[in-house]
């Protein structure tokens, strides 16, 4: 088995994630990168786990790990929509840069 | 008998659970149960210092022997403090350190092991009982706080509690119905209690401690009829010059403690330190001078003896436990305590320096003299009291030891008879002392007419009573006791034999003799006081044979029935060893001859009025004589006038101008230099450095605002950029460095 290819797939889909999050104007497409960094980290995750315990396959902590992960990732998210769609009643706009109500 | 010895502490401590007791509830439970628990405390302390005593005299017929022995020694010594299991071990380590122990505890034992069986040789050397805790510790001292037995201990106590409870029954009835009642027995309790915390301290710190206490014990109840002016006056002067002296005795501490090499102020360390050949005899020389002007205050010696006959103020059982029988005596016993300081400082036997047998014979004689022209009865008694200390002093300076302490166990109950039979005249002619207002009080005072008499007789040193056997020892003892004689030391006893009976015989006619000449209606005193002076009466019959001579004009008693004071309160540890004078029949012959003649003349010249009477009026130098006497030697006139006057007019004019020109000066100087001062350091200190401190901080942090602002842009993206950036450092730093 090899491992590569799975951190590779997971390197790819960090830096779209990145470049979404650094990126784009779109709240809700910065959301959806931050999940994209997010997966790329369950994919490492689930890949260690199994490349690990390969002798042992009861063990499934780095899946369980993943799990956990995607329902933090779930929390944040709603969290996440619920400021995107406020923002958008009181400004009719998700366009994070005009969200620069903070600046010093 | 169970072991009393060990427990001694508990005897001072139930007196001063009395004195508390007395004072929180006395006033609240009424006169009856003051009395009573004074009573009943001096009463169970009576009891066991009785077994004290008997547990001593155990010890001394049968001696402790090997690890017993070691471990006692150490004890005595203050080496170290043992518990039960480490006394073999810590005897062996500790007697090590000290080679003087080693030589003394060896030889004890092997001494002990050699007489055990042949009984009534020579004394064994028997460790007085030393129990310590530690007290305190400062500086890598340790100074312990503890109980000394020994026979001197032991005689102290039993003396104490006889005279404190006598005084203790006899003060209900003479105190009856006195506004401070409660005060008084507090007072009495408290004295007690430090008299025996005095006598029973295992070193000199707390024997300044027992000493101070006493004292002021003495001012409280000198000074118990307070409203008097006189009678505050009386107390303040006693404390006063007491004063004078404690300065000598706290110096004399001092210096005894670094004579003894500067780590322990027991008692028995700076004795057997005092007594070796490595003491240094100048440094003990003068630690005995200071400790010699404690004593002399407090025991009445020339010339701070002043103290004494006003303290006649104050009632008159304190004076009988107080001033003539305990308190005053504490000198003495100081001496008696410290008797390897005084005997190596003085050279006691050896050296042509008695300082301290000359000032106790000077003192006995001027004592006898100015109780002659006394007409308070009570101030004849003190003046007969300075004199009798007098006596103690001596026969310790001439190294009588036995004979000075054995002379202040038998005063102590004849002269507290004296006074509570003082006590019983006055309380039967209006409280006046006056003698010239007395007179045929025999017929109507029957008991203490016969109580006085021979109290008088015991002082003035007839044959069996008390007082012939002290003072003769004391008069062997200053003529055949050491290397030489001291032949000025024992003509002052002889004149002083003559002059006591003199001048008690005097008291005593002038008291119970010839017509009435007051205006009360004298009848005998009731059973309480009349009771306690039958017990002292009996005490001065009978103690006197407490040290019954070897050889009594022949007569040779049992060596286990002679000399019993000598065999079992004379220290055989740490003392120094002293030659015993054998009883010397001609000396007995003149000085009870002596006394005689003193009563018969003191008989023929106040009772049968023969004699030159008139003589001080008509011939200058005998009205000269009675001036100066009647004057105290001028003594008060010399503190008061002339010392306290010098030091109130010159030395106040001087100190007010040391305190204007100087002191004021310095002060002024000060403040005006402060104020120099606190401008520099408003302008420096505080302007520049301070306020400058306070607003660059605040510039500062404004300045680091402006600037870190322009980061916060509110921009979300912007901080992910700078959080990714970071991130891709610290990984940079994890992959690459660490």
């Amino acid at each position: 088995m090899f491992l590569n290819q799975f951190l590779l797939l997971a390197a790819i889909l960090f830096c779209i994630g990145v470049y979404g999050v650094l990126a784009r104007k779109n709240g809700v497409l910065v959301l959806m990168s931050i999940e994209l960094i997010l997966n790329a980290v369950n994919i490492n995750l689930v890949a260690f786990g199994a490349y690990w315990h390969v002798n042992d396959m009861a063990n499934v902590s780095g899946q369980v790990f993943a799990l956990f992960v995607i329902a933090v990732a779930a929390a944040e998210v709603g969290v996440g929509l619920a400021l995107v769609l406020l923002i958008y009643r009181n400004r009719q706009s998700i366009d994070i840069d005009d969200v620069d109500m903070l600046k010093g | 008998m169970f072991n009393m010895i060990d427990k001694v502490w508990i005897i001072p401590a139930l007196m001063a659970a009395s004195f508390l007791v007395i004072l929180f509830f006395g006033k609240r439970w009424g006169t009856r149960a003051t009395a009573g628990i004074g009573i009943a405390a001096v009463s169970i302390c009576l009891l066991l210092s009785v077994i004290v005593a008997g547990n001593w005299i155990s010890r001394v017929n049968h001696p402790p022997t090997g690890a017993a022995l070691a471990a006692d020694v150490i004890a005595a010594n203050g080496l170290t403090p043992q518990t039960g299991e480490t006394i073999g071990q810590e005897a062996n380590a500790a007697t090590k350190d000290s080679g003087e122990t080693v030589a003394t505890a060896s030889q004890a034992s092997s001494t002990t092991e050699a007489t055990a069986s042949e009984h009534g040789g020579e004394h064994e050397s028997v460790p007085p009982v030393v129990r310590t805790v530690t007290w305190f510790q400062i500086g890598g001292m340790q100074f312990e706080m503890g109980t000394l037995v020994d026979g001197l201990a032991a005689m102290m106590l039993i003396t104490v509690c006889i005279i404190s409870l006598l005084v203790h029954i006899y003060s209900t009835e003479y105190l009856h119905g006195d506004v401070r009642f409660t005060h008084y027995y507090a007072f009495l309790s408290l004295f007690t209690a430090s008299m025996l915390f005095y006598v029973l301290s295992s070193n000199t710190l707390q024997m300044l401690m027992g000493w101070e206490l006493v004292g002021v014990c003495s001012f409280g109840l000198i000074g118990h009829w307070w409203e008097e002016k006189k009678n505050t006056d009386a107390a303040l002067k006693a404390f006063l010059t007491n004063r004078v002296g404690d300065i000598g005795l706290i110096l004399g501490v001092i210096i005894t403690f670094f004579a003894a090499g500067g780590t322990s102020f027991n008692v028995l360390h700076i004795n057997e330190y005092a007594l070796s050949h490595s003491a240094n005899t100048t440094l003990l020389l003068v630690g005995a001078l200071c400790l010699f002007g404690g004593v002399t205050s407090k025991s009445g010696q020339f010339p701070l003896h002043t103290w004494l006959p006003d303290a006649m103020a104050g009632p008159t059982p304190v004076s009988a436990l107080i001033h003539a029988a305990t308190m005053v005596v504490a000198g003495v016993y100081l001496i008696a305590r410290l008797y390897g300081v005084f005997f190596s400082g003085l050279a006691i036997g050896s050296s042509t320096f008695h300082y301290v047998a000359f000032i106790g014979g000077f003192t006995t004689i001027i004592g006898g003299l100015l109780a002659f022209v006394q007409t308070d009865l009570k101030k004849v008694l003190a003046y007969s009291t300075i004199s009798q200390l007098g006596y103690m002093v001596m026969a310790l300076g001439v190294g009588a030891w036995t004979a000075g302490v054995f002379h202040l166990f038998t005063h102590a109950f004849f002269k507290a008879c004296l006074f509570l039979g003082a006590g019983s005249v006055s309380h039967a002619c209006h409280h006046t002392f006056d003698m010239r207002e007395m007179g045929g009080l025999r017929k109507k005072m029957p008991i203490t007419h016969a109580t006085f008499l021979i109290a008088t007789l015991a002082l003035a040193g007839i044959f069996p009573l008390a007082g012939f056997w002290s003072k003769d020892e004391i008069l062997a003892g200053a003529a055949n006791g050491q290397e030489h004689a001291y032949t000025i030391m024992l003509i002052f006893g002889l004149i002083t034999a003559f002059l006591t009976a003199a001048y008690m015989g005097r008291a005593y006619w002038l008291t119970f003799w010839g017509e009435y000449r007051g205006h009360a209606k004298p009848h005998e005193s009731p059973k309480v006081i009349t009771v306690p002076l039958i017990i002292l009466a009996g005490c001065a019959v009978a103690f006197g044979f407490t040290n019954f001579p070897g050889n009594f004009f022949g007569i040779k008693l049992p060596g286990g029935v002679t000399t019993r004071f000598e065999h079992f309160v004379e220290p055989t540890f740490a003392f120094p060893p002293l030659q015993h004078a054998e009883f010397t029949p001609w000396l007995a012959v003149v000085s009870t001859i002596l006394a005689a003649t003193g009563l018969f003349f003191a008989y023929q010249y106040y009772e049968k009025n023969r004699g030159p009477h008139g003589l001080t009026s008509r011939n200058k130098v005998a009205h000269a004589g009675y001036t100066f006497l009647e004057n105290k030697y001028y003594l008060d006139d010399l503190y008061t006038g002339v010392i306290a006057g010098s030091t109130k007019g010159p030395i106040a004019r001087a100190a007010n101008w040391f305190n204007q020109n100087i002191l004021d000066g310095v002060i002024n100087g000060i403040g005006f230099g402060a104020r120099k001062i606190a401008g520099v350091v408003y302008v420096f200190g505080d302007q520049l450095i301070i306020d400058g401190a306070v607003n660059g901080s605040g510039r500062g942090s404004e300045g680091a605002g402006q600037l870190l602002r322009k980061i916060q842009t509110g921009k979300v993206q912007q901080y992910a950029s700078i959080l990714f950036a970071g991130a891709v450092v610290l990984a940079g730093v994890l992959v690459f460095v660490v």
